[in-house]
């Protein structure tokens, strides 16, 4: 996960827009790598872990909006795991600011891109790494 | 149920700072339960350990391993190998699980990665609650089944001390209930507030000559 | 002069007692002042136990001093600090030494103290100590060993009148009066309907026993607010806050001693209890001004 930017996406939400993003020609960063999964709250504290290890750039949990979460409270766990994992890895001394949390909806290509770009500024701004 | 906390970050650090290779060694009972030192715990504990150790002179390469019971020297055993190739062990195990395994393997620095902190119960999700004081003479008849040792703040065995907070608070924490108004309450509602109003002679400290021993005979 | 306290509980129709805290050092300067300002003025003067679990010189080593002044003193013993062998020991000292009385209580908490990391005894609770002080008075020790040389003790203890909910603390008071006390000094009370409660409460079990009503003066509207938030024992009511709110900037000692020594004449004048216990711990050289509002000089 070398520099890239990690996006667990939800497959109901997120991945749907990443994929519209796509059809439609609409630009994003290279170093982007969407991992999709059934729900925001398949995704454990362990594997965002996993991916700062792996030297990801950023790790971002991409879920349904608030109350649209098609298993119920997938998104809010997600909610508590990001955070949790924000704690985590403070502990180390690595800026939870690389771990991030988004709502969007499935026909949200847009947003889905602004949130990208938005975290990639963000982590250039800084520069690389911890 | 034994409750445990993981230690400071700092202090986990620090201990195994000499190290480049260690075993985080978790438990699948008591301290899993709690979330404390389970496998999910060890996981995270080696991924944050990595991460805290990522520089390239510095770095550390963690072992993972949880036992069943870390308290019994033959599960314990079963992780000969893979303690072997390490210099060092950290237990997320409970003060039991920790010294067992330092026991069985001697010749290995064992470091505790947790704080062994009370016998309880959980009150709600993630909440665990102090309730045995684990003294050998043990007196729940007497109270309704809620200990004085340590469901009140002093142990005291013959009523509350002046300094209850209102509405029935400990003194030393608001958060927390006075243990001889719930006794009060407890016995009320049964009516057997007869066995509040006994006078109750000095504690055994000594029914548990520490450290305690036991024979069991099985049946 | 000193009078023996045991006697003036018998015999006298308010008695007054006081409290002074030991010095935070070796240094017994202003415990000498405190003593000799009060020793005449009080029917007997309590030496606190490293009260609010800060770390003083001892009660013992004060109520030493009071009586080389000659004063009457009563020792304060708490169960945080000693286990059952230290306290009878010292209790033996304090009999040798001239010591008449000795007040049982329970202890604060550690936690409220300076040294918060210590490891708290409560080998034994208030109770049980008042029963430690009757075996040493029958010449025997805790354990049943006949002793060579016993005491023969005054004993009181506390109780918290204001306690919410009462009934568990009146149950505790209950088993004191059982094991036996000659007086009980309440923890601070500015309701006097609760003390009126209390009072009766006793007199059903032990019609001998002496209430003296404790005092503890609030000189600030924000002090009071403290002391309800950190202080064991103590319920300042909102009326009284009301009362110390008003009073003009600077008046606040003079409110808190008004408001002291109302309450003191009322519980005396409609005989709610047998006296009054003073306690104004920093502010011991006021005690006199109390005692005087309060017609007790």
């Amino acid at each position: 996960m070398n520099g890239k930017i990690v996006a667990f996406c939800c497959e109901h939400s997120a991945y749907l827009a990443a994929d519209a993003a796509g059809k439609q020609g609409l630009h994003y960063p290279e170093n982007l790598r969407v991992i999709r999964v059934p729900c925001a709250g398949r995704v454990d504290i362990i594997h965002i872990l996993k991916a700062v290890e792996e030297n990801a750039t950023a790790v971002l949990v991409l879920a349904c909006e608030d109350g649209l979460c098609q298993h119920l409270t997938g998104n809010v766990r997600a909610k508590e795991r990001v955070k949790y994992s924000e704690t985590l890895l403070k502990e180390v001394g690595i800026d939870g600011k690389r771990v991030g949390m988004f709502n969007l909806a499935a026909n949200a290509p847009h947003k889905f891109i602004r949130i990208i770009n938005k975290m990639n500024e963000m982590i250039k701004e800084q520069g690389e790494g911890k | 149920m034994i409750v445990a906390e993981r230690k400071p970050m700092e202090e986990i650090i620090q201990m195994i700072a000499p190290y480049k290779k260690v075993l985080l060694a978790g438990c699948g009972t008591c301290v899993a339960i709690c979330w404390t030192g389970g496998e999910k715990e060890v996981g995270i504990l080696a991924s944050q350990l990595r991460l805290a150790r990522s520089n390239e002179e510095n770095k550390i390469d963690v072992v993972q391993a949880t036992v069943e019971r870390q308290c019994e020297k033959e599960m314990v055993a079963e992780l000969r190998d893979k303690v072997d190739g390490v210099e060092a062990v950290l237990s997320l195990a409970c003060g039991a699980g920790i010294q067992t395994i330092a026991e069985v393997f001697e010749d290995k620095p064992v470091f505790p990665a947790v704080n062994t902190t009370f016998l309880g119960r959980p009150e709600g999700e993630g909440i665990w609650l102090e309730n045995c004081g684990a003294c050998g003479d043990c007196f729940l008849d007497r109270t309704g089944a809620i200990c004085p040792m340590v469901r009140c703040a002093k142990g005291l065995l013959n009523g509350p001390c002046g300094g209850t907070r209102k509405g029935g608070k400990c003194e030393i924490d608001p958060d927390k209930d006075c243990g001889w108004v719930l006794i009060y309450r407890r016995l009320e509602k049964q009516g057997r507030l007869d066995l509040m109003q006994k006078y109750y002679p000095p504690k055994n400290f000594r029914a548990v000559k520490r450290p305690g021993k036991m024979q069991a005979i099985k049946a | 002069m000193a009078r023996d306290f045991r006697q003036t509980l018998k015999t006298k129709d308010f008695i007054v007692t006081a409290e002074a805290a030991p010095t935070k050092g070796s240094s017994i300067e202003k415990s000498l002042e405190h003593i000799e300002l009060l020793k005449d003025k009080v029917d007997a003067l309590n030496v606190t136990d490293n009260q609010s679990s800060v770390m003083r010189y001892p009660s013992l080593g004060i109520c030493l001093l009071i009586k080389e002044h000659g004063g009457e003193a009563v020792l304060q013993v708490t169960c945080r600090d000693r286990n059952r062998l230290a306290i009878q020991a010292d209790l033996l000292f304090a009999w040798s030494r001239g010591v008449r009385n000795v007040l049982c209580l329970t202890g604060d908490s550690i936690d409220v103290g300076d040294h918060k990391e210590a490891k708290p005894v409560f080998d034994l609770d208030s109770a049980q100590l008042i029963h430690l002080v009757h075996a040493l008075n029958s010449g025997k020790d805790m354990a049943g060993n006949e002793l060579n040389g016993g005491t023969d003790f005054c004993i009181g203890t506390t109780a918290t009148p204001s306690a919410d909910p009462i009934e568990p603390q009146l149950v505790k008071v209950r088993k004191k009066l059982e094991a036996g006390v000659d007086f009980i000094q309440t923890q601070a009370v500015y309701e006097l309907d609760e003390l009126k409660r209390f009072t009766e409460f006793v007199r059903k079990w032990d019609e001998k026993v002496k209430v003296l009503v404790g005092i503890v003066p609030v000189t600030g509207a924000k002090m009071a607010q403290y002391m309800n938030e950190n202080v064991p024992g103590i319920f300042v009511p909102q009326y009284i806050i009301d009362e110390l709110a008003q009073a003009p900037k600077g008046t606040g000692i003079n409110k808190g001693i008004e408001i002291a020594s109302r309450l003191i004449r009322k519980a005396k004048d409609e005989k709610i209890c047998d006296g009054t216990h003073i306690m104004f711990i920093g502010k011991e050289e006021k005690v006199p001004e109390i005692l005087e509002a309060a017609g007790l000089l």
